[in-house]
């Protein structure tokens, strides 16, 4: 059982979405059953990852199909690293949920989906074979879409339409892409394709197979001109479930791109020169479009564009630093955009909205909490030394060692951009005088709730404020891994030669 | 057949196309639709078709006689058919939902998510 | 849909097919059919009782919501899937009993994933045309 630790990261979020779904109308054990279950894959991802920080490759063939024929999982130090932090982040909106997501959508089964969503994230870090992550994809955008949509208000169900057709048109694109590839290659498997590819001399339909795909995942993970979705429909949800979308929806779109940049389609030069261009494009329209905001929720939204942009960049330099950077910008972004959102919603719970113009005075009623928050959002901007300086650093370095001008003019630009947006909603929610007390004070909830609940929905924030500054001040430790991460996807013949050679049956 | 077939899937993901860049709500699921049939028969085409032989070993033997037909875009197929009878389901249901909250068929209209 | 041809057939047409539904589930590993087959030709029998009766006695005939069918579904699929870890094997690997049993044939892993897949099939789609029929 124990040599199956690369399949618990998926198996055990479906176990505690079955067990959840056998209590389905008793919302207060689920709400126990969510913590439980998100803690015990925590410490089997934990586990998973020291693993694969070891150097090691892991590899399972379900069903004991050998390599290029069957269904293989594969953890790398990179798989490894997004599951534990996946995880970690579900964890940490599971705990949030528990006080903040009310009794009639934990009625219509939110606990057990968000289970679903955590075992598709997973499940898609850990596919070795791109039907497989697709299928995955697919768990994901199905149970993104009842999140999104539960609850039923306007706002809502108009973001939805727009969420859910750009999925299903990204999903569409990525089939055509496979097909195209299995048509051309005869294979499926990432480590055969990969293999095929480098050997194939039909280069012309392998870069529109690459670009259908690059296509696909672009609009997943919401680079530049396929963005529009996104600010459309995440501020529409409760605020945890904006949080898990914006921490990892986009980033698994990353990933795959990561993955299949890294793997399939390495030394080309054309596309290389459209990701530099998408990614400095993204960076720097996503930074503007959060200057103009008013709600904090799409000031947010606009930011997970712009910074998508900065990993897609490293990818685009694709130099060994620029993957350090990319790698460790991708850590950071999960950690910090996630507890973003989380913050937005702690916000509301204390003042009662999402607009700037109704906010305020935040410093002044609690300066701890509100320092905590700055440490949070300062991260976001990239201010030495918290989490988010770090790999802008490597990023930077990579380019100047391109002296490649567009990308360092982007970063710098984008930089800035995010700490104006970021300042703007300092001065509007922390340091302002609240424009209108007395009337916001019939709306917030907070002054109501038991102690207990208020440590519930402070405690994932505090987690998550904490791991971030921890990969700040920690920085050599998680470059170390981030190294390890770039030799392991730079060199793609080790990923190959894992899954190729691993013996059947064993586990 | 292979013309056939490849002019089928060129027109289905045409009317696709076109539909989901109407305005109606209804166009734009119908659209959906047509272009999930049309990836699902290009996983078809691409993966070789051949007639009448399945990918059975027979009873007496133990390989395989004859060049069969390639099982796993009919597996591909059946997965992303599954799939899409689940993802459209929802769909159906959404833009139901939301014609009776937002009471126009209109995309265009639908604004409320575009406030700054 | 009123007419007395239709709701008399719908009578003996919904256990005949039920039982056909069965059929097909077992004889899914070797030849055509299979839990997904199988359980969509169970949910179309109830649709059809649902057709010449209306949807609240097709209900009552049910006595459970066919969404309950899907944790159990779920659960004996995702059972029969972790069974070989126990005997230290790969995730999903079939593990067959040697000898046959009656009727049913050879008795394996796989057959327990397809009853859970026909008991998931049932719940998930007269979940959905319930949903579509009932909220006009």
């Amino acid at each position: 059982m124990i040599a199956h630790v690369v399949i618990w990261p998926i198996l055990l979020p479906l176990v505690s979405a079955i067990v959840l779904m056998f209590f389905w109308n008793q919302s207060k054990i689920q709400r126990y059953i969510t913590v439980l279950g998100h803690g015990i894959t925590l410490l089997a991802s934990f586990w998973l990852a020291m693993r694969t920080y070891s150097g090691d490759i892991l590899t399972l063939n379900a069903g004991s199909w050998s390599a290029p024929y069957g269904i293989v999982f594969v953890a790398d130090a990179l798989s490894g690293s997004l599951v534990l932090l996946a995880s970690l982040a579900a964890f940490c909106v599971g705990l949030f949920s528990v006080v903040s997501i009310g009794q009639g959508r934990a009625s219509f089964g939110y606990f057990p989906i968000l289970q679903f969503l955590l075992m598709g994230l997973n499940g898609s870090f850990l596919a070795g074979d791109i039907f497989n992550l697709y299928v995955w994809f697919e768990v994901i955008i199905i149970s993104s879409f009842v999140l999104i949509t539960l609850g039923s208000e306007k706002a809502q169900l108009e973001g939805a339409i727009k969420y859910v057709t750009m999925n299903l048109l990204a999903s569409v694109i990525f089939l055509t892409g496979i097909a195209m590839l299995y048509g051309l290659l005869g294979s499926l498997n990432l480590a055969d394709l990969s293999l095929k590819i480098s050997q194939s001399e039909d280069n012309g339909l392998i870069n529109t197979a690459a670009v259908l795909l690059l296509v696909g995942f672009g609009i997943k993970s919401a680079i530049f001109p396929m963005y529009f979705w996104l600010p459309a429909s995440y501020h529409t949800p409760p605020a945890a479930v904006s949080a898990i979308f914006g921490g990892l929806l986009t980033k698994v779109g990353v990933y795959a791109m990561i993955r299949v940049f890294s793997l399939l389609f390495i030394d080309d030069p054309f596309i290389r020169g459209i990701l530099i261009v998408l990614a400095v494009s993204s960076m720097v329209v996503g930074a503007m479009g959060a200057l103009v905001q008013q709600n904090i929720r799409k000031i947010f939204s606009f930011l997970i564009i712009s910074h998508i942009g900065f990993m897609i960049a490293g990818l685009g330099m694709f130099s060994t630093i620029a993957v350090i950077g990319m790698v460790f910008y991708l850590f950071h972004d999960i950690i910090v955009k996630t507890n973003a959102f989380m913050i937005s919603g702690l916000i509301y719970k204390l003042r009662g909205s999402f607009r700037l113009e109704n906010l305020g005075g935040m410093y002044n009623r609690y300066p701890y909490l509100s320092i905590m928050f700055a440490l949070a959002l300062f991260s976001l901007v990239g201010t030495p030394p918290l989490s988010g300086f770090w790999p802008k650093l490597f990023l930077l370095k990579a380019s100047f060692n391109d002296l490649n001008w567009w990308i360092i003019g982007g970063i710098i630009a984008a930089s800035f951009l995010t700490l104006i947006a970021i300042i703007k909603i300092w001065l509007a929610a922390f340091w302002k005088k609240h424009p209108n007390y007395a009337e916001a004070k019939k709306r917030i909830v907070w002054y109501d709730l038991p102690k207990i609940q208020k440590f519930t929905i402070l405690l994932p924030i505090a987690i998550l404020t904490f791991v971030s500054l921890y990969l700040g001040l920690n920085a050599s430790r998680v470059v170390e891994i981030c190294q390890l991460v770039a030799d392991q996807i730079t060199q793609p013949s080790v990923y190959i030669d894992a899954v190729l050679s691993n013996p059947v049956n064993q586990p | 057949m292979e013309i056939l077939l490849a002019m089928t899937i060129g027109l289905l993901y045409a009317a696709g196309i076109f539909l989901i860049l109407r305005r109606s709500m209804v166009r734009l699921i119908i659209g959906l639709i047509l272009l999930g049939n049309g990836a699902n028969l290009l996983i078809f085409l691409l993966g070789r078709i051949s007639k009448g032989k399945p990918p059975i070993i027979p009873e007496e033997s133990k390989v395989f006689l004859d060049a069969y037909a390639d099982p796993i875009p009919q597996a591909l197929i059946l997965t992303a058919i599954v799939i899409s009878f689940g993802l459209q389901a929802y769909a159906i249901i959404l833009v139901k939902r939301a014609y009776r909250v937002v009471k126009t068929d209109d995309i265009e209209e639908m604004i409320t998510t575009d406030e700054i | 849909m009123n007419t007395i041809i239709l709701k008399t057939a719908s009578k003996y047409l919904l256990p005949l097919l039920l039982l056909f539904s069965i059929f097909v589930l077992l004889r899914g590993h070797y030849l055509p059919g299979g839990g997904f087959v199988g359980g969509l030709i169970a949910a179309i029998a109830f649709v059809l009782h649902a057709f010449a009766n209306g949807l609240p006695h097709t209900q009552r005939l049910m006595r459970i919501h066919p969404g309950f069918l899907m944790p159990f579904g779920l659960a004996i699929s995702t059972i029969s899937g972790m069974f070989p870890m126990l005997l230290n094997q790969p995730f999903m690997t079939g593990v067959w009993k040697k000898d046959p049993v009656p009727v049913i044939g050879s008795l394996g892993s796989a057959l327990f994933f397809d009853i859970g897949v026909y008991l998931v099939v049932i719940g998930a789609s007269l979940t959905i045309l319930f949903t579509i029929s009932e909220t006009r």
